[in-house]
């Protein structure tokens, strides 16, 4: 049994993705933690890499002196903690993405605010 | 009926006994298990009662007339405070800030724990270990009642202290609490024991209690700390209570040990993973600081569970299984946490602001080796915004792990650059953690936590496509926080004003000079 019971229990997740207008995305620019944790967003599987680079992390995080900075041609992308090559003209369910995953990027030369992950 | 007690005055032990003893009888015309269902679904074997009885041999009659007393003497000092306008006397408006953290988040905690407590008494199978849970469940109350009366006559010249309760059903940050007290109330009675009188309060309550007594009184608020004294006298028999309970169901069958370690491991996390609240009081939000997290920590958690682990050794029970990732993490907690405070600093009902320039020294030496290159950087950044009128605000919702619901703020153990992330899937689902320990305490009882209600996914359920810049600051709104007044930058605040205008802080400027 799945939990400690007097009798048989057993109950659906809370967060099944029918229940949100979206399917929920993770997203976390890793080494900049002004921004304290990763964030979640109802996003369409529809939205492509190149939309989300262009609309939403702007969004997100284009107050951070770094965000002018990144060279998006050396962006690490990691769905979880897996790497992967994204085609820009690619859908999230195309790469793999469905409900309650998460999209992190790497920006490798900027570590935050004075090096400090910040 | 009262029992008749024969002589005037008995023996402590003799008198105990013929308080308590009658209170359990075997059952001849329904079977025991129908009186007590909740006595074995959890595993644990107990074979003869009579071996325990609790320690203090408290007896309602005793536990009366002592708390009777406490009650006196702690009502005449707050009502002195009250009469003699205390709350100017503070060290500054800012330490307020300390008191409704701790109204908002551990006083419904304690309230919830005195239900848990009591429905533990009514389930456990043993006279003793009843008597003793009925005390723990009243007096759970009472704190939570204290608590409130001393911070009420703040509430009647501060913002932020006036729907407690409400906010802490429905707050993102005031969640981690709530779950933790929920998970522990509806365990069965042997794990609400092991959760709360061991974990809780015998390895990390004085972490909660000595440091920030010391730093009411410091500050100048006397009216929290004969609420915190009192508290803190039943706690210390709490935690004696629960290492003596720990050790009679090590003793009462080796199949034992192995379910207690689990539930060791569970509640050291889920308690270790409120520290965040506390670390931040002592080391951001009390304005005359004593000791720091990490001292604290040192002293009052670090030492004592080590002696205590050395001799539960024999027993067969280890330390927890996240202890070194907690005592990594003791020099981090503070500052990652009032990190997140300040980026959602108008999603809170209390204010942020940015430690002053001898405060950020005082945050340097205090943590020498981390400090200056990790967290500092943060904090200039925020302070050069401020000045420039431009505060920083983080507005996306923040993801939260699943089972502490905390936002995945932690950083792995040895390494400040990387969140950590832990990761499962159940049913076709991803599940999302901040530690090893969560994903642990997740993947023995998965039906218990999907049922978990995140708070941000929670605003998303309603959500429907309109803005969701602005989504956790609304749902803070509705629920009767004024944004601005009740939360937002300090300086600036009703709150700065109106102390300056009383003429507040005055004793304290002047101690100092």
């Amino acid at each position: 049994m799945s939990v400690t019971a007097i009798g048989t229990y057993s109950h659906e997740s809370h967060d099944g993705a029918a229940r949100f207008s979206a399917p929920l995305i993770y997203i976390a620019w890793d080494e900049h933690m002004i921004f304290a944790a990763p964030v979640v967003l109802p996003l369409s599987l529809d939205t492509t890499i190149e939309q989300l680079q262009k609309k939403v992390l702007p969004q997100l995080y284009g107050q951070h002196p770094d965000f002018a900075r990144i060279d998006w041609s050396r962006v690490q992308w990691f769905r979880g903690s897996t790497m992967f090559t994204p085609k820009m003209d690619g859908t999230l369910a195309s790469q793999g993405f469905g409900h309650k995953s998460v999209l992190r990027l790497r920006t490798p030369g900027l570590e935050g605010l004075r090096g400090s992950c910040g | 009926m009262d029992k008749r007690v024969e002589k005037k005055k008995l023996d402590i032990a003799k008198r105990y006994a013929a308080m308590t003893n009658d209170l359990h009888w075997e059952t001849s015309y329904q079977p025991m298990e129908k009186v007590y269902p909740f006595a074995r679904y959890e595993g644990i074997r107990v074979h003869d009662w009579d071996k325990w009885s609790d320690p203090f041999h408290m007896t309602t009659d005793v536990w009366w007339h002592q708390q009777g007393e406490k009650e006196r003497r702690l009502y005449a000092v707050m009502d002195a405070f009250a009469q003699n306008n205390g709350q100017i006397g503070v060290s500054d408006a800012r330490y307020i800030n300390a008191i409704k953290l701790i109204v908002q988040t551990f006083s419904p905690l304690k309230y919830t724990l005195h239900r848990a407590f009591a429905n533990a008494a009514r389930n456990l199978p043993g006279d003793a270990l009843r008597i003793a849970t009925q005390f723990q469940a009243a007096e759970e109350l009472r704190h939570s009642q204290h608590e409130q009366h001393a911070a009420s006559i703040y509430n009647k010249y501060f913002n932020g202290l006036h729907e407690t309760p409400r906010w802490y059903e429905q707050a993102w940050y005031l969640a981690p609490a709530k779950s933790f007290a929920e998970d522990a109330a509806s365990a069965g009675p042997f794990e609400l024991l092991v959760a709360i009188s061991f974990s809780f309060d015998s390895l990390l309550s004085d972490a909660l209690f000595v440091p920030y007594m010391s730093s009411a009184a410091h500050n100048g608020d006397l009216s929290l700390v004969p609420a915190s004294f009192s508290a803190h006298s039943d706690t210390v028999r709490h935690k004696a209570l629960g290492i003596e309970a720990v050790k009679f169901l090590l003793q009462q069958d080796p199949l034992n040990v192995a379910t207690v370690q689990r539930w060791v491991d569970k509640w050291f996390w889920r308690s270790f993973r409120l520290m965040p609240l506390v670390a931040v009081l002592q080391d951001y939000m009390v304005p005359k600081r004593v000791y720091s997290f990490a001292e604290s920590w040192n002293e009052f958690v670090e030492a004592p569970v080590n002696a205590l682990f050395a001799e539960l050794a024999s027993y067969g029970l280890k330390k927890p299984a996240g202890w070194e990732q907690a005592c990594d993490a003791k020099n981090h907690l503070s500052h990652q946490t009032w990190n997140a405070f300040y980026g959602y600093g108008d999603a809170l009902a209390f204010h942020t602001w940015v430690p002053g320039a001898e405060e950020l020294e005082w945050l340097d030496r205090k943590y020498p080796e981390i400090f200056d290159h990790w967290y500092r950087p943060r904090l200039t950044h925020y302070a050069q915004l401020e000045a420039a009128g431009q505060r920083f605000h983080n507005h996306a919702l923040p993801m939260q792990c699943q089972v502490c619901q905390q936002p995945m703020i932690f950083t792995e153990m040895g390494s400040p650059r990387w969140i950590a992330y832990r990761e499962t899937q159940h049913d076709g689902q991803h599940f999302h953690f901040c530690s090893d320990s969560c994903e642990t305490i997740f993947s023995n009882e998965p039906d218990k936590y999907v049922q978990s209600r995140l708070p941000s996914h929670e605003i998303l359920h309603a959500h429907r496509g309109d803005k969701l810049e602005d989504a956790l600051r609304s749902s803070i709104a509705a629920m009767g926080v004024v944004i601005g007044q009740d939360n937002g930058s300090f300086d600036g605040s009703v709150d700065q004003k109106n102390f300056e205008e009383w003429g507040g802080g005055q004793d304290m400027k002047e101690a100092q000079l």
